[in-house]
């Protein structure tokens, strides 16, 4: 089996050429999708390749196209919605919660929605308040739908593969520094498991739970808490927001009985809240400590530099925490 | 004839009050026409009638408010027939206004005393349960104090290096029925309320013991050097957290007794002893800050070891947590008592009514014994049965210590 | 046609009625009754609180769903407001089905999990019943994107209210149709009101057909209240849509008689503009018509009515006896399980 160097955003044109050419159903809708190449270069080429019936550039409507690709879903199609940030997907969000995830429901079985959303989110670019937040727990909130967040070149490409193969509709959360991480990976675009978290490195004192942008933090916070303080971080990904796979998180917890969730959402109310609530229902006698939460600041985000990294978590405020707990 | 009723007028509506009447009894009705008004919280609605026909009579005055659904008029449809006489409108009883209901007045409880509480980790107290440590001997080193997996780990390890007894490593044997050693010096805590209880209880139950049951004793020495030395093998292989202690040895093998002297597994209920089919040994605990319990161990003759040691300390555990369930405490058929741990070289239990026997061990000891013309030194256990005279006699319950001696003789077989 | 409210009066394109026979006019009476006396059973279901939550009627407005139906094939898509009861019905989904729906039953039309204002039946491509106003919209601009894609000349009909304009989603939907040509029919039920905001006070430029017109899409202001007016401007446009490329926007002119709900005291209307509105009561107005032209005798409407009647009077007691879906299905059909069950087109 040959592997090829890509970078996270190639992985994702990857799997969008690759449904585009093996599957008519499929189409791409967005802004700027077509001869931009999309707002992050993702969709670069695609146009050309496929035509602009398939390579929709939509105006600027995000509830519109958004709700359109509901209706495509409906009429038998397999759109891929591109919603440039997850800040403008606010706009859409009457036709994602009162329509592709409750029309399943509500009809008494009759509809499936099979409709893929994928937008950018995080923050770290200085792009302000309007362009970098991190929403994804207000749609892990929603019954009806999955949430996935791509941390690694790999599932890039293989979970929009993997969304496309559901009935019910999926949001994609991809972290817009990732876009140039690189890894080498199969040749052969192929999907990948959505129900399960990974454990990307392995280690007995302390349990890092994250997911998305925040996944390189941790690893290098690991990687500092070996050298210099000899502790040994298990750092878990979460991949997969809505349904939360907290069986790896327990499993893990087993063995350390210290767990930390890196989350850069803010705190009140966010997803780390929700994995701590599950630890302490699923795993309460495994405890031996409360479980932290690393969170982005409760701030609108800021411009200067200096500020927007005081707002984020880091490595070292990952390693902060994770010393708090009394070694 | 058909009623009409208050209608629903919007989803949370639950009563309208009748404003007015627009029609009188009498009059002709068709449906869809408008016989009246009704106020609700949002305004005054007309309201129309679904029947068609005469008015007979209203049974609502202007005025009054009634729950949905309520009737309020009655109609009498085409093709029924018309009363004899017209009766006058007889105002409906609104709802008898509830008496508002007497606020009980708030009596603060008693004031919870402070107690003192204590921080332990979850997984710590886990732990601490599975390797048979009592928490409240231990000291944390987490915030607060708070109590860790490490601390408790620790205490494991220290208990580990005590000194050991003969060829078994030392973990503390089979608590004994012991009255406490020192009185608390400290006011009464509900915690010493509850024991000052459990004292008088005790008495009572052993007066009356010594009063109804008459006792007789008898002893035996048991040469336990084959059973130390298999338990030694046994643990080699177990992990620490999973050994084995002497006195599991002892209980089962006491079980496996009563299976051939079934008479001692009975209880007196009235005026009659009752054989038992369940072999359930009552183990005596002795509680912190006094007290005494026996609660069973179910089918303790079908147990394995790793089966009884597990049960056993699981009901240590929750015997100092006041959480035994009352079968375990109502249902031993037998009880066993211990004073291993206090060095003291045989014991002579009261019989805990309805039970007709109590067996007990004293301490381990080497003491010089006679193998094959050898004088050598042994361990040894004093076994002692208390036994009831109305139930046995000395044949049978001598028969009963030799069967546990017997067994202790072929470990592996318990 | 509306008293003066200070309201500009309306461009109206003059429409001839096709030639009616018989058959099919009494076909539209029928049709029109039957919303009607459905909707006045529902009334009366509320009231007796068997019906529950929200309940719009559609009476004074039947000549607009039952007109529009008769333009679209069973092919056709269909999506629909909280109001839509007499779309369902002309549409051809069973008034059993509908009134067992409003009671909350397993035998209704979306399993007693929608009530009043989310009735959907895949199988007559009915997409609902929606209560977000304009919600509607952009799911119609996308079925309509997909039988683009797909090749398939087919319509589909969007209704929408007076009070629909002016939200966001109604522009982006108009504007996403015209700019991709998609086969949208736009079906605006002006009713003058927004539930209790005159249509004077919601919009600044009242005239609905020209804002459609501002998006390229060609519009017809169309008399509601006249079934055959409607029917034949609906074909015209349907007919268009068919042919392609693009949409087609209708502007029909209406009127609800009752409230805007069954919890709306109805006090920003004046009684005399509801009477006025009455006087051009489509059943009426159609059945003098017809008297008048010999295609219907007391008798042929007297056996209709009966017909209906106990049509209804059945639907109901099928919904008093139908079981409610059991508890343990709470949670059922939240997702698609794997084995593929639910319907996509």
């Amino acid at each position: 089996m040959s592997t090829i160097k890509l970078t996270y955003r190639e992985a994702v044109r990857a799997a969008l050429r690759h449904a585009l050419a093996t599957d008519p159903r499929v189409f791409l809708m967005g802004e700027d999708v077509g001869g931009y190449g999309g707002a992050f270069a993702v969709s670069l080429g695609l146009l050309d390749e496929f035509g602009p019936e398939r390579v929709r550039n939509a105006p600027l409507s995000e509830s519109g196209f958004v709700g359109a690709g509901i209706g495509a879903s409906l009429g038998g199609m397999r759109p891929i919605v591109e919603v440039m940030t997850i800040n403008f997907s606010l706009l859409a969000l009457d036709q994602v919660v009162n329509n592709a995830a409750t029309l399943r429901y509500m009809s008494g079985g009759q509809l499936s929605v099979p409709l893929v959303v994928r937008m950018a989110t995080g923050g770290g670019r200085q792009m302000a308040a309007q362009h970098e937040h991190s929403l994804e727990a207000w749609y892990a909130h929603i019954p009806g739908i999955k949430a996935l967040a791509p941390a690694t070149v790999e599932d890039a490409r293989g979970m929009l593969l993997a969304a496309l193969q559901e009935q019910d509709p999926v949001f994609i959360f991809e972290h817009a520094l990732l876009y140039p991480l690189e890894g080498e990976i199969d040749d052969e675009p192929r999907a990948v498991d959505i129900a399960h978290a990974a454990v990307r490195r392995e280690g007995s004192d302390v349990t890092v739970v994250t997911y998305g942008g925040s996944l390189g933090k941790c690893l290098a916070a690991a990687e500092l808490l070996e050298q210099e303080h000899g502790l040994a971080a298990e750092v878990i990904d979460l991949r997969t927001l809505r349904p939360l796979d907290t069986d790896t998180v327990l499993a893990s917890l087993a063995k350390t009985h210290r767990v930390v969730i890196v989350d850069e959402g803010w705190k009140t109310g966010g997803l780390a809240g929700e994995i701590s609530a599950q630890i302490m229902e699923q795993g309460f006698d495994l405890l031996d400590w409360p479980v932290q939460r690393v969170c982005g600041v409760e701030v609108p985000m800021p411009y200067a530099k200096h500020l927007e990294e005081a707002a984020l978590p880091s490595a070292e405020r990952v390693v902060a925490a994770v010393r708090e707990m009394a070694f | 004839m058909a009623d009409f009723v208050m209608p629903s007028l919007g989803a949370d509506m639950s009563a309208g009050t009748l404003a007015a009447w627009l029609k009188q009894p009498g009059d002709a009705v068709k449906r869809g026409d408008i016989v009246a008004v009704v106020h609700t919280d949002k305004a005054d609605v007309e309201v129309e009638v679904f029947t068609s026909g005469v008015i007979e009579r209203m049974l609502v005055e202007p005025g009054t408010e009634v729950p949905v659904g309520t009737p309020l008029a009655v109609i009498l449809e085409e093709g029924a027939a018309a009363p004899a006489a017209p009766v006058a409108p007889t105002p409906a009883a609104a709802p008898p206004a509830a008496a508002p209901p007497v606020a009980a007045p708030f009596v603060p409880g008693p004031g919870v005393p402070a107690e003192h509480r204590l921080l332990i980790s979850p997984s710590a107290r886990q732990l601490a349960h599975e390797l048979g440590l009592e928490v409240d001997a231990l000291t944390g080193s987490g915030p607060g104090g708070r109590i860790q997996r490490r601390d408790v780990e620790a205490a494991a390890a220290e208990r580990e290096a005590a000194p050991q007894e003969a060829a078994a490593p030392a973990p503390p044997a089979p608590p004994a029925a012991a009255p406490p050693a020192a009185a608390p010096a400290a006011p009464l805590t509900p915690a010493a309320e509850r024991s000052a209880a459990m004292r008088r209880a005790i008495a009572a139950s052993m007066s009356r013991s010594k009063r109804e049951i008459p006792h007789f004793y008898l002893a035996q020495t048991i040469d336990l050097s084959r059973a130390l030395a298999w338990l030694g093998q046994e643990n080699l292989r177990r992990p620490v957290t999973e050994r084995l202690l002497h006195g599991a040895l002892l209980i089962k093998a006491v079980a496996l007794a009563l299976r051939e002297v079934p008479e001692l597994n009975a209880t007196w209920e009235g005026d009659e002893v009752v054989r038992r089919d369940d072999v359930n040994v009552g183990v005596a605990i002795a509680l912190r800050g006094g007290g005494l319990v026996a609660p069973a161990l179910h089918h303790t003759d079908e147990l394995t070891l790793e089966e009884l040691m597990h049960s056993f300390r699981d009901l240590v555990s929750r015997a100092r947590a006041g959480s035994l369930r009352s079968s375990e405490m109502s249902e031993p058929t037998i009880t066993v008592t211990s004073l291993g741990e206090r060095g003291v070289e045989s014991v002579f239990g009261v019989i805990f009514p309805p039970q007709v026997a109590i067996v007990g061990f004293g301490t381990l000891v080497e003491r010089p014994w006679i193998t094959e013309g050898q004088i050598l030194p042994c361990p040894v256990v004093n076994a002692s049965l208390s036994a009831d005279h109305r139930v046995t006699d000395g044949h049978r319950a001598s028969a009963f210590l030799a069967a546990v001696d017997r067994l202790l003789q072929e470990p592996e077989e318990l | 046609m509306s008293p003066p409210a200070g309201k500009p009066a309306t461009r109206k394109r003059a429409v001839r009625p096709p030639a009616l026979d018989r058959e099919h006019a009494q076909h539209l009476l029928r049709e029109m009754l039957r919303v009607r006396r459905f909707e006045e059973r529902a009334a009366e279901q509320y009231s007796l609180t068997r019906i529950r939550g929200f309940l719009h009627l559609y009476i004074g407005e039947e000549a607009v769903g039952v007109g529009v139906m008769q333009a679209l094939t069973p092919d056709d898509a269909i999506v629909a407001t909280y109001r839509e009861h007499g779309q369902a019905l002309a549409r051809g989904l069973p008034a059993a089905s509908l009134m067992a729906e409003m009671f909350g039953k397993s035998t209704g039309c979306s399993r007693g999990r929608g009530g009043s204002m989310h009735f959907f039946d895949v199988s007559r491509r009915f997409y609902g019943g929606n209560a977000i106003v304009g919600g509607g919209l952009p799911i119609a601009v996308g079925l309509a994107l997909a039988d683009r894609l797909q090749g398939r000349k087919r319509v589909t009909a969007c209704f929408f209210g007076d009070g629909a304009v002016a939200e966001g989603e109604f522009h982006e939907s108009l504007n996403l149709a015209a700019l991709w040509q998609l086969p949208v029919l736009f079906l605006c039920e002006n009713n003058e009101y927004a539930m209790g905001t005159s249509i004077l006070q919601e919009l600044a430029q009242p005239d609905i057909h020209l804002r459609a017109e501002s998006y390229g899409i060609p519009a017809e202001e169309v008399d509601g209240m006249d079934v055959v007016a409607v029917e034949a401007a609906a074909r015209r446009a349907a007919e268009a849509v068919r042919a392609g490329p693009g949409p087609r926007f209708l502007e029909l002119h209406t009127y609800r008689f009752r409230a805007h709900s069954m919890a709306d005291p109805d006090l920003y209307r004046k009684k005399e503009e509801v009477e006025h509105w009455k006087e051009r009561d489509p059943i009426a107005l159609f059945e003098a018509r017809l008297r008048k032209a010999k295609l219907l005798t007391d008798d042929e409407l007297a056996a209709v009515e009966a017909e209906i009647a106990a049509e209804l009077d059945q639907a109901i007691a099928a919904a008093e006896a139908a079981p409610i879906e059991p508890l343990e299905d709470l949670t059922k059909d939240v997702y698609t399980l794997p084995a593929g069950a639910g319907a996509a087109a």
